[in-house]
């Protein structure tokens, strides 16, 4: 379906909530297919606003914005279901249903596809524990700890094996070494084919992976260093 | 570890599904109660129009088969022997399977609530009456009895009963549209509490649908879910209300058996049959019961796939 190199281009793209200041200006990007970038800027940045402009969960105030290969002014409902299942996110908020398990919360994407438990549940054990969470596939997200959730929402996100994985601040909450261990879980993804953007303003972090884009985000504009 | 162990039967257990939209305790238990009253009301209403219907079924057909001719005293002729000349000659007319002279005496205990005791029926005008039973009401039966009747009496009129059944059914008939019009109203409350407990219920769960919507699920998926949800307290409120009015039913059917052992419940059988709503009685309360399960599900559907539209 997806001919264009791109699976997403903004082009002059600026946005403000209600009748406030514009929080974006003017972005004119593209990301890659099999890319890795990191998005970055000081808190406040619209760093969480950019990737929501991404999911469609907020429209542009102007500008154009194309998600696979499709201008998403004109697109309809059902294929914006289709292009969100192209899409895995992990929300700085992780966003997991409290009254789910673990392995439900993880099982999710899937499950809402429709497809039968059989046949994903060794799929979605086998993640479990690679993200270190072996043990935890029954715990309910409230008694589970702020890493603990982080890393069950990286796994909703990578169960669907996405063509774009958008993470936001995904390693906040981990201690370095397993932040570490994340970010050699996400570049493996890469390898893969899946473009990646994850957003932190963790200096650290983008240091072990320096050939990485980043996208930088200060006051409004977005600065992009290849 | 206990929470894994606590955990794994939900894991591992097949066939059970994921309940995506959690059971609000405390709106679920209002809506259930909801349901089942009006579960309650529009079966004891449609039970109730059963069995009018079919007493009145039950009186038209013995009405129908039972005729009176009244024999009015007319002064130079004798209503009596009139009435015994007409009811020998009536005996022979195919279809007709009795006919019967009233006597003074039945009269006169016929009147006794009116007159009293003792009265001499002599000295009053009071007509003669003969009493047919017909074996089936066939008009050419009607015809051939109409003008032996003539023949021997001019003073004698026939009363077929068709005006009284006439207007039975037509009383039956508007209590039965009375019924329905009931049921209206009913579906139609039960209908609007169900859409606003379903918007509640959407307002509540707003952060799960939109992680629903992230994850890659479809409105229709959404939808789907909520009504899973709602049926689930669709049935258990249609449960609760049709088992009441069923045990209702039983309880009054019971209840006019071990009356009907004194005259005055002998007074109510007579008017309203037995209360026994029979097995199709049973089979419409259980029916109206499942539909309004359904109709639980179906509209909560219709609205969360209204609202999903409206957000975009
Ligand atoms: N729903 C909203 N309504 C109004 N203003 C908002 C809303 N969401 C974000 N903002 C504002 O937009 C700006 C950008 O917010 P955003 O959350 O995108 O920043 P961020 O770069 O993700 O910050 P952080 O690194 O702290 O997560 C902020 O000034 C914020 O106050
Ligand atoms: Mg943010």
């Amino acid at each position: 379906m997806c001919g264009d190199a791109f699976l997403v281009r903004f082009e002059n793209v600026g946005l403000r909530y209600g009748s406030g200041d514009e929080v974006l200006t003017d972005l004119s990007f593209a990301i890659a297919r099999n890319s890795f970038q990191f998005l970055t800027g000081p808190s406040g940045a619209g760093k969480t606003t950019l990737m929501r402009l991404i999911l469609m969960s907020l429209k542009p105030t102007r500008g154009l914005i194309t998600l696979f290969d499709r201008d998403t002014t004109t697109i309809a409902k059902d294929e914006i279901t289709a292009i969100r299942r192209r899409i895995g996110v992990v929300f700085q908020d992780f966003r997991l249903l409290d009254h789910l398990t673990t392995y439900e919360n993880v099982a999710l994407p899937l499950f809402v596809q429709g497809r039968e438990e059989r046949s994903y549940r060794a799929e979605v054990t086998e993640l479990l524990k690679w993200v270190g969470l072996g043990q935890k596939i029954g715990a309910y997200p409230p008694i589970l700890s702020g890493g603990e959730k982080q890393r069950a929402a990286i796994a909703r996100a990578l169960i669907v094996r996405p063509e774009l994985l958008l993470a936001d601040e995904p390693t906040g909450n981990v201690d370095p070494s397993l932040a570490r261990r994340l970010l050699r879980l996400f570049v493996e993804l890469h390898k893969s084919g899946t473009s990646i953007v994850i957003a932190t303003h963790d200096l650290g972090l983008m240091d072990q992976f320096d050939s990485a884009r980043r996208l930088v985000l200060g006051e409004g504009r977005l600065h992009v260093y290849d | 570890m206990i929470m894994w162990i606590k955990g794994l039967p939900r894991i591992f257990s097949v066939g059970e599904r994921l309940t995506l939209i959690p059971a609000d305790s405390t709106a679920g238990r209002a809506l259930v109660t909801v349901i089942a009253i009006m579960t309650f009301l529009a079966t004891l209403t449609g039970g109730s129009a059963i069995l009018v219907r079919e007493a009145s079924r039950d009186w038209s057909a013995t009405a129908a088969r039972e005729m009176t001719i009244q024999i009015k005293p007319v002064s130079g002729r004798n209503a009596e022997g009139d009435g015994k000349k007409i009811a020998q000659a009536l005996q022979d007319i195919p279809g007709i399977e009795d006919a019967r002279l009233f006597s003074r005496e039945e009269s006169a205990r016929l009147l006794e609530p009116w007159l009293g005791s003792g009265v001499d029926l002599g000295e009053l005008p009071v007509p003669t009456l003969v009493v047919v039973k017909l074996q089936s009401a066939s008009p050419s039966t009607l015809t051939t009895l109409k003008d032996r009747v003539r023949q021997i009496s001019p003073a004698a009129v026939v009363d077929d009963h068709r005006g009284w059944v006439q207007r039975l059914e037509r009383m039956t008939g508007a209590l039965v549209i009375v019924a329905l019009m009931v049921l209206g109203l009913v579906l139609t409350a039960m209908g609007l509490a169900i859409a606003f407990a379903t918007r509640g219920a959407m307002a509540g769960s707003r952060e799960i649908v939109s992680v629903l919507h992230f994850v890659g699920a479809s409105d229709h998926f959404i939808a789907r879910e909520f009504q899973r949800h709602f049926l689930r307290l669709g049935l258990r409120g249609a449960a609760f209300g049709g088992l009441a009015s069923i045990i209702i039913f039983l309880l009054s059917g019971w209840l006019t058996s071990r009356w009907s052992a004194d005259p005055a419940g002998e007074q109510i059988e007579a008017l309203f049959g037995q209360f026994n709503l029979g097995g199709s009685g049973f089979l419409t309360i259980g029916f109206i019961a499942a539909m309004m399960a359904m109709l639980t599900g179906h509209i909560s559907r219709k609205v969360v796939y209204r609202q999903l539209r409206r957000v975009g």
